[in-house]
């Protein structure tokens, strides 16, 4: 098997607040290969961006990150000092955000800010960055390239502006993508073909795809892999068809019961809802995160730290101390 | 852009002429110029000769428009004080000042905009606070107590630098030093604000994620950001300092503008002071419009429509 070009060991960052040590993000394994998508779900504040943003190292001054590996492409980059994250970043691994309307500087003309791009990290010319800038942005479905590269971002609508700072990840030829709920921004039309394109790009360009979202109808349609996230920790990580057709875990379930989905949600059927809300983060928590929410709740799910285990043994993997086949029964449809 | 300089540069003439016209009205504010021309004690005939031969008898607006013509050509005015032309005076003492308010905001710029950068940078660190310190210390001192501390220091006990005239550039350093402390922390403060605003934005977050030098995020990306509102505030300040360096340059006696309005004061020279207001006042709209100008280079949503 070839080499993950993203691997992650145990990643977890913590924030120093006033009332003790906030841990947004515990214990996140993960591998993306060359071609691959992997998807990242779970609800608002999860800590999904967060961990993204631990693996670029552009983490907020204050958080401290943790971990046992992060590797791009075999290389360690956990201790990396400042100066080499400087030279992957937006090199070998690039990220998209979610805010196209201000991720852009209102300062600068297009083209200036993709060429930058190119030749902060290569030998080229302004002229070869130039040809480089059109050639992404008729790839990302630009039309008149050249003559956007001397507009500025307030002249661009927001899906424009996306595909701008698509094009913008993509001028060094990165071997990972992390997206960053990258179509929330964007009207409903928008957000397909944004998807679309960043599927196709990622297929022609052979790099790994890492796409946050909490679109489960988007995960759906194009992740090889999905790992659920809940209050900072993976509860579940598998292929796409492992995790939507036999969900493991009580809160993938929950979040499946949540979503109509076309010809299986009658006409008049209420949606599912998850009892409770998500458990503050800080401190230190034993057990189960979901275990004030679960439906399946027993003695011991509170007590111990529930680690990631390979039910079936085909790689998917949850965390949880039932099987499969014992979280069958649960449903939130009616519980709200 | 076009477009955009042409509307305010038409905003600024409009705003001229009103100045002009308070400027203007300036001489009746203190009352009927022919008696106050007379003199004390004059009779009754010779104001109303007075008036005839200087043409106050003429409808307001006629004046005005006269004046108004004149000033355009050039002709401020005579001083009934110095027996001379009032604009030769003034272009004679108005590179001084120029000099001196220029030096002012030199050494405003380049004490405030690092220390706004560098307090942005970590805020609430040690150098923050010093930062904060010098502001507060500029802003609560009086310039001329200020000026006068200076003198006492540099002049009198170390005799480092000379206290009068503009015979080197010596002469410079403690009145543009005194004049432009007090532009200080205004500046400051707006840098370190507009840098914290910056840094903490989304694009910086972009820069940073395609590798960018910590150098180039910070001049390029945010800097050039942070800087615009500030231009605006130094050109504001620059016009202030004009006006304002009546104190500095009294306390100095330097030959300027400023010591030339203080002066006119004293000997009650009507046309002199009118003068001087409306230079200064033409020059502050268009320092405005220079810095509407700088702005637009500088942010690209004013230039491009």
């Amino acid at each position: 098997m070839s080499e993950h070009i993203l691997e992650v060991n145990n990643l977890a960052v913590s924030i120093p607040v006033p009332s003790g040590m906030l841990r947004p993000v515990q214990n996140i394994s993960l591998h993306v290969d060359r071609g691959e998508t992997l998807c990242i779900v779970g609800e608002s504040g999860c800590g999904k961006s967060l961990t993204s943003l631990a693996i670029m190292d552009l983490l907020p001054q204050k958080a401290v990150r943790t971990a046992d590996a992060i590797k791009l492409a075999g290389e360690e980059l956990k201790d990396a000092r400042e100066r080499t994250m400087a030279d992957v970043r937006g090199n070998r691994m690039s990220m998209i955000f979610q805010e196209p309307m201000t991720s852009l500087n209102p300062a600068y003309t297009v083209g200036t800010q993709l060429a930058e791009a190119l030749r902060r990290h290569k030998p080229v010319s302004a002229n070869e960055a130039r040809d480089r800038a059109i050639y992404l942005l008729e790839k990302v479905g630009i039309t008149a390239a050249a003559s956007r590269l001397g507009q500025y971002p307030h002249q661009l609508s927001g899906g424009l502006r996306q595909r701008v700072m698509i094009a913008m990840a993509l001028m060094c030829g990165p071997d990972l993508i992390i997206a960053d709920e990258p179509t929330t921004a964007l009207d409903v039309t928008i957000q397909a073909q944004i998807l679309h394109l960043l599927a196709e790009l990622q297929d022609e360009f052979d790099m790994g795809l890492i796409l946050i979202t909490h679109d489960l109808g988007v995960v759906a349609r194009i992740a090889d892999r999905v790992a659920v996230m809940y209050a900072g920790q993976f509860v579940e990580n598998g292929t796409a068809e492992q995790v939507f057709g036999s969900p493991a875990h009580p809160y993938t379930r929950g979040l499946l019961d949540c979503i109509p989905i076309p010809g299986k949600t009658s006409p008049g059927e209420r949606l599912g809802a998850i009892p409770g809300i998500v458990p503050s983060l800080v401190g230190h928590m034993p057990g189960c995160h979901f275990a004030s929410r679960c439906p399946l709740v027993s003695n011991d799910c509170a007590q111990q730290s529930i680690p990631m285990r390979d039910g079936s043994g085909a790689g998917h993997v949850f965390r949880c101390l039932l099987d499969q086949k014992d979280t069958e029964a649960v449903s939130y449809k009616g519980a709200a | 852009m076009l477009v955009f300089a042409v509307k305010r540069f038409g905003v600024a003439v409009l705003v001229a002429l009103t100045v002009s016209i308070l400027s203007f009205s300036m001489m009746y504010l203190s009352g009927d110029p022919a008696i106050a021309l007379a003199g004390e004690g004059s009779s009754q005939e010779d104001i109303e000769n007075v008036r005839r031969v200087y043409g106050f008898d003429r409808p307001i607006i006629v004046q005005y428009g006269d004046w108004l013509w004149n000033a355009l050509h050039g002709n401020l005015g005579h001083s009934n004080y110095l027996k001379s032309d009032v604009a030769s005076v003034i272009f004679e003492r108005l590179p001084t000042t120029m000099l001196l308010g220029a030096c002012a905001l030199g050494f405003a710029l380049v004490l405030s905009i690092p220390l706004g950068v560098v307090a942005a940078i970590r805020p609430n660190s040690l150098i923050d606070r010093v930062a904060l310190t010098i502001a507060v210390i500029g802003q609560a001192m009086p310039s001329f107590w200020f000026a006068l501390t200076m003198i006492l220091w540099f002049s009198i006990t170390w005799r480092l630098l000379p206290i009068t005239g503009t015979d080197s550039w010596k002469n410079f350093i403690m009145p543009s030093i005194a004049l432009g402390y007090y532009v200080t922390p205004a500046v400051m403060r707006l840098t370190r604000a507009g840098m914290l605003e910056v840094l903490s934005s989304d694009y910086i977050r972009t820069a940073r994620a395609k590798g960018l030098r910590p150098m180039t995020v910070l001049f390029k990306h945010a800097l050039r950001n942070a800087i615009i509102p500030v231009v605006s505030l130094a050109a504001v300040q620059f016009g202030f300092m004009l006006g304002g360096s009546i104190v500095i340059e009294t306390i100095f006696a330097i030959n300027g503008l400023g010591f030339l309005a203080w002066e006119s004061i004293l000997r009650a020279d009507l046309p002199m002071m009118q003068a001087i207001v409306l230079v200064l006042s033409v020059f502050y709209i268009f320092l405005t419009f220079f810095a509407d100008m700088l702005n637009a280079f500088l942010d690209p949503r004013i230039r491009v429509a």
